[in-house]
């Protein structure tokens, strides 16, 4: 395996599998390899550093701060474009939030990517890659094509 | 209404959104629950989603009278509860209920037969509200019918509240039939297949192209053991629902932490095994043949 991606859901169940079937460690070591890991959505909220609203346990990756259900429920889920700056250059991206978390704080070594409505929505420290919006669907390979870049 | 923008070009309730947050919740369980404390046992069980209703469909069945939405005040009480989704059932065509559900800020809502229909002729124009719609349906036609009206999930009807599985298995059944069927006709016959289906003809042309409904495909009706999900997931379902089948067996919070394990692991026979022992009573199930016409669920809608 070259490259993962932790993808959306629920977060309270994936934990709960996580559990139950031992994923912790295995994650865990798969990051040490140095190998890419995208987290989006719900997979941002397990590599992240720490989770609000409620607090939960996180796999503790990438040196940020994430609020849960943070722009709302289902109601509030929203399709707007937002910024993607992967080197430097500034692109334009459509972006999908479902019930979508938010980044409240990023560490000193963590790079911000995006933006959208004056928020950060996409990070990335070392080889671990997170955004709170869905690149899968957007209909715009961008996202995932830098993400295969960084192996 | 749908979808709206406020200027900076921000979109709520598109078709993208309601379909996206029912693929959030593939290979999950979203089970019924009456009050918070069975939503608090949901979600630490692994639910991706909580259903709210005033009765389970055992207990409508049992009690008879009118099934109407649930409370506010239950539906209050959950949402404050649970951080995972809440669904709430809707009677068939009552647009009015489903307004009422938008508005307290429901994540999506169930258009089901499980309720008492109050529409004997028209479902609702699901395109005109921004929550997300779910519909039951026993075969293509009526699966096409209600993605044509605007719902972003289907599910089979089963017999709710029966605890028997036959019903959501000739449900699953017929719909993949019906679908493969339509991937080997030619262009010519779609036209032809569209009148007896009772369907969209724009519908049936995309899934004789694509062999898959547009939208996700779940299971609900009649599931009360990991071994019912993990057979419906192996038919095709996408997720199941499970009502009757959790609160009304003997130990609810080990058996929906089975049933969410089997859903995941279906095809795992070892994992199906563990899950399965020591899980004390499933809940009584009903032979169909028991069933009078008049006290089946799942011919109501059309």
């Amino acid at each position: 395996m070259d490259a993962l991606i932790v993808p959306g859901g629920e977060s309270t169940t994936l934990i709960k599998l996580m559990d139950a079937f031992d994923l912790w460690a295995p994650l865990r070591e798969f990051a040490a390899t140095g190998k890419p890991l995208l987290g989006t959505c719900a997979g941002m909220i397990l590599l992240a550093g720490e989770v609000l609203n409620p607090p939960q346990r996180s796999l503790g990756l990438i040196d940020v701060t994430v609020e849960r259900n943070s722009y709302g429920r289902q109601r509030e889920s929203f399709e707007a474009d937002g910024t993607f700056s992967p080197d430097g250059e500034e692109v334009d991206l459509h972006m999908v939030f479902i019930r979508a978390p938010r980044l409240v704080q990023l560490g000193p070594e963590v790079r911000s990517l995006a933006s959208c409505r004056d928020d950060c929505v996409m990070a990335r420290q070392d080889q671990v890659l997170v955004a709170s919006f869905h690149p899968e669907l957007c209909g715009d390979p961008a996202v995932h094509r830098y993400f295969l870049a960084m192996g | 209404m749908a979808p709206k923008s406020n200027g900076q070009s921000i979109e709520t309730g598109t078709l993208r959104l309601k379909t996206g947050l029912a693929e959030m919740l593939k290979g999950g369980v979203i089970m019924d629950v009456t009050d918070a404390d069975q939503a608090k046992i949901a979600e630490d069980a692994g639910a991706v989603s909580v259903m709210a209703l005033e009765r389970v469909p055992s207990d409508i069945r049992k009690e008879g009278g009118v099934a109407r939405m649930a409370s506010i005040s239950k539906m209050r009480e959950i949402m404050n509860t649970v951080t995972i989704p809440v669904m709430a059932k809707v009677r068939i065509g009552h647009f009015a209920e489903a307004q009422i559900l938008q508005t307290l800020g429901v994540d999506y809502v169930d258009e089901s037969e499980v309720l008492t229909p109050a529409d004997e002729h028209y479902h609702i124009d699901k395109f005109a509200l921004d929550v997300p719609f779910v519909c039951g349906c026993r075969n293509l036609g009526e699966a096409l019918r209600r993605i044509g009206e605007g719902a972003c999930m289907i599910r089979t009807k089963g017999e709710a509240g029966s605890g028997n599985i036959v019903e959501a298995v000739r449900h699953m059944r017929t719909v993949t039939d019906e679908m493969r069927r339509l991937t080997t006709r030619g262009p010519e016959q779609l036209m032809t297949a569209a009148k007896d289906l009772g369907a969209p003809y724009d519908l049936v042309r995309l899934v004789a192209e694509t062999g898959k409904l547009p939208v996700p495909n779940f299971a609900a009706g009649g599931i009360a053991t990991p071994a019912d999900a993990s057979l419906m997931m192996q038919l095709g379902a996408e997720s199941v629902f499970v009502g009757s089948g959790i609160f009304k067996s003997d130990d609810p919070a080990k058996r929906a932490e089975a049933i969410v394990e089997a859903t995941t692991h279906y095809e795992d026979p070892e994992v199906l095994v563990r899950v399965s022992e020591d899980l004390g009573e499933a809940m009584p199930g009903i032979e169909m043949g028991t069933l009078e016409e008049g006290q089946l669920l799942q011919t109501r809608g059309w």
